[in-house]
């Protein structure tokens, strides 16, 4: 990896990451031009997969941005971007986190904490459904999905038994 | 112990499992954490969850990271917020390595995407459950449920930008939860 790119790929995530109220995927069209656009390191179409392999591994979302270092700048490249969309951030959080636990117990903090409860529930609710969208394929993966959104609400057991018999599905019928 | 009753959770704990959320984070972390850390390790409360997550949301970064910053820190200070970030990273991060190398060479094998359809379809729907399953939980009055399906259709149907769904809805949600409060 040159230090251009090392450069570019700190700064470049490190500033998306610093607008990206909402998570980290709400700043994808951003990241979009910064990697396809910009600077062309890749197709329209190697950046759509690569998304999609990310959204298919476990774990945070916006590790995509680790993919794309890695397309170019083999590891480091990818430490660099995941740490320029992670850092900044985590420290103010971190700062936030503090904050907050100067003021616990003011009446307006609790009534602001509840307030912005429903948009946090919304929003997961709205990614389900994003999800869902990208993945009915068929009338199967449609009635998987219903299947695991009923038992996971229903029941208490480990929701690793809806993916794992989603992965079994997926291996016999798709 | 009773595995019910709620208990502080030790660094180890609290490395241990922001390791296994990020691990078996499938569809978005925020799920998972809420399943771990309010229905098996009873950390927190529905509500406590939510509340650090909406926080997580308003505050610019990944909110699955930041939620988990402030639980880390609620817990054990920057201790505890350095062990859960990157507890809940590291793996994942391995992984994905390890996909990255084999994703060029076997994306495209019939049984591998079959099994990936299988598993996004199946992840989908246990976000799906997961938001269902704590609006019950959390029991909101009508002005807040109103406030989280406006926040679900702007950003599920009609795919608004998500700053400005949060930034938007914020005051609403807090004006609708200072009526309620008032009204206790």
């Amino acid at each position: 990896m040159t230090a251009t790119i090392f450069w570019q790929l700190l700064l470049g995530f490190g500033a998306i990451s610093l607008v990206s109220v909402g998570g980290g995927i709400a700043v994808l069209p951003e990241m979009h031009r910064l990697v396809v656009d910009v600077h062309g390191w890749m197709s329209d179409a190697d950046f759509a997969r690569r998304f999609a392999l990310a959204q298919a591994a476990p774990g945070p979302n916006v590790l995509v941005v680790g993919l794309f270092g890695w397309h170019v700048g083999g590891i480091l490249g990818m430490l660099t971007a995941s740490a320029a969309m992670t850092v900044p951030t985590s420290l103010m959080a971190f700062g936030f986190s503090r904050l907050r636990a100067r003021l616990l117990g003011r009446p307006w903090l609790r009534i602001v904490e509840c307030g912005l409860v429903p948009i946090a529930v919304g929003l997961i609710a709205a990614s389900g459904l994003i999800l869902a969208q990208g993945s009915a394929e068929s009338w199967v993966t449609i009635a998987l999905t219903v299947a695991s959104s009923i038992f996971v609400w229903r029941t208490d057991f480990s929701p690793l038994w809806v993916l794992g018999a989603g992965a079994i599905i997926g291996a016999l019928v798709l | 112990m009773d595995d019910s009753s709620p208990r502080l959770p030790t660094r180890t704990d609290l490395f241990l499992t922001y390791g296994k959320i990020g691990l078996i984070g499938f569809g978005g972390i925020n799920a998972w954490a809420r399943r771990v850390l309010v229905e098996e390790k009873c950390w927190l409360t529905e509500q406590e969850y939510a509340e650090t997550l909406g926080l997580g949301q308003v505050l610019p970064g990944p909110n699955a990271l930041n939620a988990a910053i402030m639980v880390g820190d609620r817990f054990h200070g920057a201790v505890g917020a350095l062990l859960a970030s990157c507890s809940m990273f590291g793996g994942p991060l391995i992984i994905l390595m390890g996909l990255a190398v084999l994703y060029d060479s076997y994306g495209e094998v019939p049984l591998v995407k079959a099994v990936l359809a299988g598993v996004a379809a199946a992840a989908a729907g246990m976000v799906l459950g997961t938001a269902v399953k704590m609006t019950q939980k959390l029991k909101p009055t009508l002005a807040l449920l109103a406030v989280g399906l406006c926040a679900l259709a702007a950003a599920g149907f009609f795919r608004v930008p998500l700053p400005m769904v949060v930034l938007g809805l914020a005051p609403f949600g807090i004006l609708a939860s200072w009526y309620g409060a008032r009204r206790k």
